[in-house]
């Protein structure tokens, strides 16, 4: 069952395009790494997720229900933070929690929030006021606010910012926690690939407002399966070549120049296939890891 | 709905800067009415010199129900701008400070937000007032005493008997607080539009100080736009001092000289701050969340 169904949106701020004609899907019980550089379209995207940000066109439905016309009924479902997290100074941590759950429509069970703040390891940090934590520590409220009303999908934009490696691991441990033990729908975005790979079921990579790639997590680590860039005189030419040696299923979005997810033992055939065809081939370049081709594709771009 | 408004009204109190405003205002009503203790009877008898030659006034003429009206003519002209502060702040600052796409991501809509803030904003006017009203009358009653209330006009005097004044305080703080309110829903407005605080304060500030002056100025085209302009009735809690006289040219009791302007006076208030809070929701409303 699909929690988020995104068809085709874009949103425009007068000549830029943040958000290009985005489509994906986000299934139940699901952790989806969303990846990008900084200002990729990441937090558009995801402000657009939570009604924040109107879609220039496109749909959004979450929960099989368009977020335009049951905005109220999705967002008590929802628990998310955006970007950095930004709180009340003059307020401490378990006022943050109090403030947040009264702002549901749902009661919140007591000693939801001590729960919530011991899950993030800021229990003893409780009566202290905001401006006194570091942003590590105001990143781990942030993301306490958003699970204190125990929300079937969960939105976490850069969730690691700021923290540090136990910090870090802490988070990935909670956030595969919260799926694989409390059957949560994560939606999680971060422009570090070795992030995301460790936590996520699902990857979309988004560059410049558009979608890459996108793919199951283990397939796209997949070893057996390599990705290769082609470098020739004619792309377009040699593109033929690909789709009629029936190489198609393996082809990436292409932005500059051709890349293939492709099983090693056929790159042999896909080389024999292009020198028979007489491609003017300059080279075959294997990609170590999915890393290298997040690189590649967002430096040429 | 009240659960947002609670959330709001403890913000706002919780926000060491509500409280510079009530500190202000009791500031200058003490240092007004410590002023007054010491050397009140030169002041007292600056205001009599122009007509001790053709009247003899008995009793005490600086009591506290003289004192009351003398902060209030000097401090409500102020205490929008302190209003300001606050109200102006109430959208803007959450976009400042980042907190407002955490509030509009919740299961409650823009307009139920809106409202809440301008609700919480308008408590915290009202509260204003009604610390600027103790201070002003009860601790100006409780330090002078009380006697009858005697105005000097522009060009007469107002005698208003002891046991008829106080009710016309309560109307004259009544009428101050449709005049305050215009002013939070104005910075509510201004806050609507912008991403920082600074902004709105200082443009509330300056539409009041801007529509004043023009509500001041004696020239033909602005009078035309006068009657409509919210400064125009801002200070018209002072009619509730104005009051008839019977043939023998006597005051008469209980009585309000043109409450006609008064009705006109909250009408254009009330609707002005109608026009400011729709504008605000609406503007929200079609906002993009970007801070």
């Amino acid at each position: 069952m699909s929690v988020i169904k995104v068809q085709h949106i874009s949103k425009h701020f007068g000549n830029l395009k943040a958000v290009d004609d985005l489509s994906f899907e986000v299934q139940a019980g699901q952790v989806f790494g969303f990846l990008g550089q900084n200002g990729s379209g990441k937090s558009t995207t995801i402000r657009m997720l939570l009604s924040l940000i109107h879609p220039s066109s496109g749909s959004i439905e979450i929960f099989g229900k368009s977020i335009e016309k049951n905005r109220a009924a999705i967002l008590e479902q929802v628990g998310a933070i955006i970007e950095r997290p930004d709180l009340y100074p003059y307020l401490n941590a378990k006022e943050h929690l109090q403030l947040f759950a009264k702002v549901r429509k749902q009661k919140i069970p007591a000693g939801a929030i001590d729960a919530t703040l011991e899950k993030v390891g800021l229990f003893h940090r409780a009566k202290d006021k905001v401006q006194t934590f570091s942003l590590g520590m105001k990143q781990r409220l942030g993301i306490a606010i958003a699970l204190v009303h125990n929300p079937s999908l969960i939105i976490l934009d850069e969730p690691t910012n700021g923290l540090d490696p136990q910090g870090i691991a802490a988070i990935r441990t909670l956030i595969k926690q919260l799926a694989k033990e409390e059957g949560k729908t994560v939606f999680v975005s971060s422009h570090l690939l070795s992030e995301i790979e460790q936590v996520a079921d699902q990857i979309l990579i988004i560059h410049q407002g558009k979608k890459i790639i996108e793919g199951v997590t283990k397939d796209l680590l997949d070893p057996q399966r390599r990705i290769v860039q082609i470098k020739t005189m004619d792309d377009e030419g040699t593109l033929q070549v690909i789709v009629a040696g029936s190489f198609s299923n393996y082809l990436l979005p292409r932005r500059e120049g051709i890349f293939l997810k492709i099983p090693t033992y056929e790159i042999p055939l896909l080389n024999e296939t292009l020198v028979k065809a007489g491609v003017a081939l300059l080279a075959i370049e294997t990609k170590n890891s999915l890393e290298d081709y997040f690189l590649q594709i967002t430096s040429n771009a | 709905m009240w659960s947002l408004i609670q959330v709001e009204l403890y913000k706002i109190f919780r926000r060491p800067r509500t409280y510079i405003a009530f500190g202000a205002v009791a500031a200058l009503i003490v240092v007004i009415q410590l002023g007054l203790k010491i050397d009140g009877n030169s002041y007292a008898a600056f205001l009599m010199k122009d007509i001790n030659d053709t009247l003899t006034v008995d009793g005490k003429v600086l009591n506290g129900y003289l004192i009351c009206y003398i902060l209030l003519q000097l401090l409500l002209v102020h205490v929008p701008l302190l209003v300001a502060l606050i109200a102006a702040d109430m959208l803007s600052g959450e976009a400042n400070l980042g907190t407002l796409r955490l509030l509009f991501s919740t299961p409650f809509s823009r307009t139920q937000w809106v409202l809440a803030k301008f609700i919480a904003a308008s408590v915290y006017t009202i509260l204003l007032l009604i610390w600027l009203a103790f201070l002003a009358l009860f601790v100006s009653m409780w330090v002078f005493g009380t006697d009858d209330l005697f105005l000097m006009k522009s060009n007469y005097v107002v005698l208003i008997e002891q046991k008829d004044v106080l009710w016309r305080y309560v109307g004259a703080f009544v009428f101050a607080s449709f005049s305050l309110l215009t002013v939070t829903s104005l910075g509510f407005l201004m806050s609507s539009m912008a991403g920082n605080s600074i902004g709105p304060i200082v443009g509330t500030m300056s539409a009041i100080v801007f529509f004043t002056i023009l509500s001041t100025l004696n020239i033909p085209l602005f009078t035309i736009i006068k009657p409509y302009l919210f400064t125009t009735h801002m200070n018209n809690w002072k009619e509730f001092f104005d009051i008839k006289v019977n043939a023998s040219n006597e005051a008469i009791t209980g009585s309000i000289l043109n409450i006609p302007k008064i009705k006109t006076s909250l009408i254009v208030l009330t609707l002005h701050i109608i026009l400011f809070v729709t504008a605000s929701i609406m503007i929200m409303k079609k906002k993009d969340i970007l801070s």
